[in-house]
């Protein structure tokens, strides 16, 4: 096992780099903020407690929101929100989209061709857009929010999946094991999918990033998590009415995804980098 | 030529096929039922009969959706529940305004993104690169609608220099077109360092360096031109960045737009709007890339063969 961390170049690039280790403990700080936000949380998210729209001070140090609600509190459930959506939404790509780029890499044939013309179709409906198709479907809310997003997420695993498992199936351990009479689900699960691993845990960084940047998108439309469930998106939905006077209502939230974005984005960047010593030889 | 374009035709028609599936499945299988919400809710029962005949919604689904496909091709999308006009004439009116905020953001995204990835590409590692990626990763990592929102504090507020919502102006296009252009910059300037650093690498770049050519003469001329056929193709898959991101900026600027129609539509129940939308900006999409994909064989033979 130790071996096993010494050699793996994810474990080594975060001894390594200065700017993984910056990037990991920032994304760190949000996962510990979400598992304990509600307990860290000095007030009731969906009280009203004060006047609305008070800035900043010692009692609310983030203000109150436009019925008097602690935005601090409320932000720290927000961030369990965030990242629920997000981590179950990457977990729904992940294994769909895994599971399909897995088969359609190992079959190939007609079975490669059906599973990748569905991927496309996803792929026809950019962005955001898939998601909002499949809220018409089934109404807002958190776990429609997540099938929504995950369903978003699918196409880029199974291509990723997909090509990996193109370029890994002529490898000698797996011809020698399909040899050996190695039936296909052990080939593809105990062959083919713990070399997978690392680029899907690293590609799952910046899903992460794009899914938190979605659900807050989907609840800022009002769209996305409900009422009275407090969301970052939603925070700075009801803070651009009184953007004018308090301002502060939108921008504490907006920051908080800003930087939990922009960290997951460079731990991606650096992780990738690390999995691909061709790029980092060319500085990439 | 001809066989690669009919090739990729024939590729598209699954595709095609599925979109349009997706898309029917919208306004069946949603809550409610269409022709009760295009009668109205207060409308007796032989309207809603009558407008269940006429819309085809007594027959059975495959008949129904063969029925959607006819009459899509000939571009009649049915008519907005809540609007009573055609569905087309809506996203018709929507559609340029869209165009005119996603021109500014592909402009913007050519002038400001790449020349800044081709400035990280030049020194990897170096002050300029390091400014350059912080800048860009910025702009993929900020949401939008936030962003949006800042601007609007920045210089409609405080400086009251420029329009926060609506129509009217070309001042009125400069806050949505920036904000809608900043994540499409941030992308297209880490992904023309990425193609730039990959042809700075090869050979030939190598070989004209020692012949002695200066500095920019090879970044110009053997590096960004080798490069423009990864970018040019990125540009192309970037409009679906711009699309899905003129869902949000629209929103956040009241701009009447296409994003903005789906998701009125959406809070109306709008079923046939939001379907005709969404058909509408998947066709785009796809036909987008779709020219990028023939533009890319034009520029390089050896796309034509595989």
């Amino acid at each position: 096992m130790r071996a096993w961390l010494r050699r793996n170049p994810i474990v080594r690039e975060l001894v390594r780099s200065r700017i993984a280790q910056v990037s990991a403990v920032i994304t760190l700080v949000y996962v510990i903020l979400a598992v304990f936000g509600p307990q860290l949380a000095p007030y009731d998210p969906t009280a009203m407690l004060t006047l609305p729209r008070q800035g900043p001070s010692a009692e609310h140090w983030f203000g109150t929101d436009e019925i008097g609600r602690d935005i601090f509190s409320r932000m720290l459930v927000s961030a369990r929100v965030a990242m629920t959506v997000g981590f179950v939404a990457v977990g729904i790509g992940l294994v769909v989209g895994g599971v399909l780029g897995v088969v359609a890499g190992f079959f190939q044939g007609w079975i490669d061709s059906v599973i990748m013309r569905a991927v496309d179709v996803l792929l026809a409906f950019p962005g955001i857009l898939l998601a909002l198709a499949v809220i018409t479907f089934l109404g807002p809310g958190l776990v429609n929010t997540m099938i929504a997003i995950g369903i978003g997420g699918i196409p880029g695993y199974a291509r990723l999946a997909r090509g990996e498992v193109l370029s890994l199936i002529e490898r000698d351990h797996v011809v020698a094991a399909r040899s050996l009479g190695a039936r296909n689900l052990r080939l593809m699960w105990k062959h083919l999918f713990p070399l997978l691993v690392s680029s899907l845990l690293v590609y799952s960084t910046a899903a992460l990033a794009r899914a938190i940047l979605a659900e807050a998108g989907l609840s800022y439309l009002g769209l996305g998590v409900q009422p009275p469930e407090p969301s970052w998106g939603g925070m700075i939905s009801s803070g651009q009415r009184f953007f004018l006077t308090a301002p502060f209502m939108a921008i504490y939230p907006g920051t908080a995804i800003m930087m939990l974005v922009f960290a997951l984005n460079l731990l991606g960047d650096v992780l990738r980098d690390a999995l691909n010593p061709a790029l980092r030889r060319s500085g990439s | 030529m001809l066989v690669f374009v009919v090739k990729r035709l024939i590729e598209l028609l699954p595709v095609l096929f599925g979109v349009l599936l997706v898309t029917f499945a919208v306004t069946r299988f949603t809550p409610g039922d269409p022709a009760v919400l295009l009668a109205g809710e207060d409308a007796d029962q032989a309207l809603i009969e009558a407008t269940r005949e006429r819309l085809g919604l007594d027959r059975a689904l495959p008949t129904q959706f063969v029925f959607y496909v006819g009459n899509a091709l000939q571009g009649d999308l049915g008519r907005s529940y809540s609007r009573n006009v055609p569905v087309t004439e809506l996203i018709g009116r929507a559609l340029v305004p869209t165009a005119k905020l996603a021109a500014i953001a592909m402009a913007i995204t050519i002038f400001i993104g790449i020349p800044l990835g081709v400035i990280s590409a030049v020194r990897p590692d170096g002050p300029l690169d390091l400014a350059a990626r912080v800048v860009a990763l910025i702009g993929v990592s900020v949401p939008n609608f936030f962003f949006g929102l800042l601007l609007i504090l920045l210089f409609s507020l405080q400086l009251g220099l420029l329009p926060s919502f609506g129509t009217g102006s070309w001042r009125h296009l400069i806050l949505p077109g920036v904000t809608l252009g900043t994540f499409s910059v941030g992308l297209i300037a880490r992904l023309t360092r990425a193609s730039m650093l990959d042809v700075l690498s090869q050979d030939y770049v190598r070989t004209a360096r020692a012949k002695g050519l200066s500095g920019m003469t090879v970044v110009y001329k053997h590096g960004l031109r080798n490069a423009a056929i990864a970018i040019v193709t990125i540009l192309g898959l970037n409009l679906g960045s711009l699309l899905s991101g003129s869902v949000l900026t629209e929103v956040v600027f009241a701009y009447p737009g296409i994003g903005r129609l789906v998701v009125d539509a959406i809070f109306d129940r709008d079923y046939a709007l939001v379907q005709g939308a969404i058909l509408v900006i998947a066709l785009i999409y796809v036909l987008v890339n779709l020219l990028v994909d023939m533009l890319y064989a034009v520029v390089d033979p050896r796309i034509r063969v595989t």
